[in-house]
């Protein structure tokens, strides 16, 4: 059922906004198992550099493991990932240059409590990237500005709300200075008066041509910012598209019922 | 007040103080002691109990005890002879060390303090680098001063060491070994590398299923029967071997408590920042586990504190050895009452000491979540 094999124009390309044509992330026939549980099922998909991917699609459907994958948090067992060039294996090293190419965002935040958001913000630029501290701290500050909270730089994450922290998070991963960013469920665990204020720096950054996947239900974000939409349901991808069409003309049966649930209530 | 307080307009109370009867030391004794009257009762029980238990603990430690004199003789036995303990003074912390060479331990421990006090002065730059010295300088600063034998100083075996001076020597040798190769350990069972776990869960369980005693016997006897001929380790290098396996059996479960109260998201946050695996750890899993388990680390320092007293069954005199032995010596038969609450007290003095000093750095520590 999946499409977009490779060589194939991504519909990407069809978007108004600016999408090279340099491929950031490339899966080919990618499966994935837990134990018995067959999670990811030959998986396909072609990201271009500056293209925006919102993924959807019922719990348990593989969508968190797919993008879980790409900064190889999850393993997976058959077929091959390529990331900025690199391919992941069993090989840290890889794995390491991956990852410090691939910011991250996570449904739970998952800030360092024990640090301040100023050194949660410069502790991998410190370590990974080996920059100096001051140069760190300026930069972090130009994103905390980006972000908006530059005043809670001396707090701890404790302190902050649910929609600050989540900001944090954003500048955080804009620290590495990542040619690629994944969101998953970045504003479910979020009170509803706080999911705008994030949804807001997502957008900006969308505009400022981050590659970027996503995992969400805001439709709302998907239908602003996406060039395609993704919907995968029992680890496959069933059906992808750009929002428009994705909404207005779903084409499986599985998509129709899926966005039957989640718009209409 | 009820009434009153309806007089305000929606939106324009004021925040009133609260009833006196909540409030000070009438609302707290009300609170806490005579809230109810089996409450009451108990208040007034144990306030009794109080006054029959503590007159005569006072009066047999403090008011009727003697202080001055040299002998036995100088004791009327009605209260507590503290002339006990003044004359074996020296030996209950020192041991059998020579007298004159006795400042080489008191300049140790002023070192030692000196630098734990410089720990406390708030806003101070550089303290990474007092700890840094109090674990890794100053124990090598203390052996040659303990040992002796180099830079003109006359060379003291440790069989002649002995009393606090013993116990504190244990002690911290265990403590600062116990922690580095307890986190050690506590990540090798952790680790994804079988032969990694099962040697740390191997150690981990043979250390922690046996008594230390067992453990300081078989390091005493049954250890020098495997040595060739005419090799021999320093007892007490023995002891302090095995109390350093044992506490650090300990201190890895501790370890491994807090390393997996961590939610799976900071390991997964600092993975995908592209930290490795030893940057992880530093940096963002065990200062955030140590936190956690700093009752439990301390809880195993204090029994690890007491638990050296165990050294007098392989003819070590540690602090409550040294009680003992002096306890036997004839001219002093039937003192070891004062004896005992001495050390009871010496000891209680440390274990305290680390309490609260671990409850300091929680405090410190804590950050809000």
């Amino acid at each position: 059922m999946s499409m977009n094999p490779e060589g194939q124009e991504s519909p990407a390309s069809r978007s108004q906004m600016t999408v090279s044509e340099e491929v950031a992330i490339q899966m080919n026939n990618v499966h994935k198992w837990y134990g018995q549980f067959h999670v990811l099922k030959d998986i396909n998909l072609t990201v271009n550099k500056g293209e925006r991917i919102v993924i959807c699609g019922p719990s348990g459907s593989g969508k968190s493991t797919l993008i879980r994958c790409i900064n190889r948090l999850e393993e997976h067992q058959k077929g091959q990932i390529i990331v900025d060039n690199i391919e992941l294996t069993g090989d840290l090293k890889h794995i390491e240059l991956v990852r410090r190419e691939v910011g991250m965002l996570f449904q739970h935040f998952n800030l360092f409590p024990h640090l301040t958001v100023m050194e949660n913000c410069t502790l991998a630029p410190i370590w990974v990237r080996k920059m100096p501290k001051a140069e760190a701290e300026e930069a972090a500050m130009t994103y905390l500005e980006r972000v908006k909270i530059p005043e809670q730089a001396e707090k701890y994450p404790g302190q902050l709300s649910g929609g600050q922290q989540q900001r944090v998070a954003i500048a955080r991963s804009l620290c590495m200075n990542p040619k690629v960013m994944l969101f998953d469920e970045p504003t479910s665990a979020l009170d509803p008066e706080m999911i705008a204020e994030v949804l807001d720096v997502m957008v900006n950054l969308a505009e400022s041509g981050m590659t970027m996947l996503c995992v969400t239900h805001e439709m709302g974000f998907a239908r602003k910012v996406a060039n395609r939409v993704i919907f995968m349901d029992g680890g496959e991808i069933i059906e992808q598209n750009e929002p428009e069409e994705f909404f207005h003309n779903p084409q499986s049966e599985r998509t129709k019922l899926f966005l039957s649930q989640i718009l209409h209530h | 007040m009820s009434e009153r307080s309806q007089s305000y307009e929606t939106g324009q109370h004021p925040d009133l103080p609260a009833p006196v009867t909540s409030t000070g030391v009438i609302g707290w004794l009300r609170l806490n002691l005579f809230a109810t009257v089996p409450n009451a009762i108990l208040t007034i029980l144990a306030a009794l109990f109080l006054l029959w238990f503590i007159p005569p603990i006072l009066d047999w430690a403090i008011f009727s005890a003697d202080w001055a004199g040299q002998t036995r003789e100088d004791c009327s036995r009605e209260g507590a002879c503290w002339v006990f303990i003044k004359v074996w003074f020296r030996q209950l912390m020192y041991g059998r060390y020579p007298v004159e060479e006795i400042w080489r331990i008191n300049l140790a421990y002023v070192i030692a303090l000196a630098a734990g006090i410089l720990l406390f002065v708030p806003g101070l730059r550089g303290k990474p680098w007092i700890g840094l010295f109090l674990l890794v300088g100053f124990p090598i600063i203390a052996f040659f001063l303990f040992v002796g034998g180099s830079f003109g100083l006359p060379e003291v075996e440790t069989p002649l060491w002995g009393g606090l001076f013993l116990t504190l020597v244990i002690s911290a040798v265990g403590i600062v070994a116990s922690l580095p190769m307890g986190i050690l350990l506590a990540l090798g069972r952790r680790s994804n590398m079988p032969i990694v776990r099962a040697l740390c869960v191997t150690f981990i369980e043979f250390w922690r299923g046996v008594p230390l005693i067992t453990v300081l016997f078989m390091a005493s006897v049954m250890f020098p029967l495997f040595l060739p001929e005419g090799m021999n380790f320093d007892k007490l290098i023995r002891a302090l071997l095995g109390v350093m396996f044992f506490s650090s059996a300990y201190m890895a479960e501790v370890v491994r408590g807090g390393l997996q109260a961590l939610p799976k998201g900071q390991y997964e946050a600092a993975q995908a920042l592209g930290l490795n695996y030893w940057k992880m750890m530093g940096l963002v899993i065990l200062p955030q586990a140590l936190k956690l388990v700093i009752p439990g680390i301390v809880n195993t320092f204090i029994g690890l504190f007491k638990d050296t007293t165990l050294v007098l069954i392989i003819g070590l005199f540690d602090f409550l050895g040294m009680v003992q032995l002096a306890g036997t010596n004839p001219d002093w038969l039937g003192f070891a009452i004062e004896g005992y609450v001495f050390t009871a007290f010496g000891f209680w003095i440390f274990c305290f000491s680390m309490s609260r000093y671990s409850q300091h750095l929680e405090k410190k520590l804590h950050t809000g979540h």
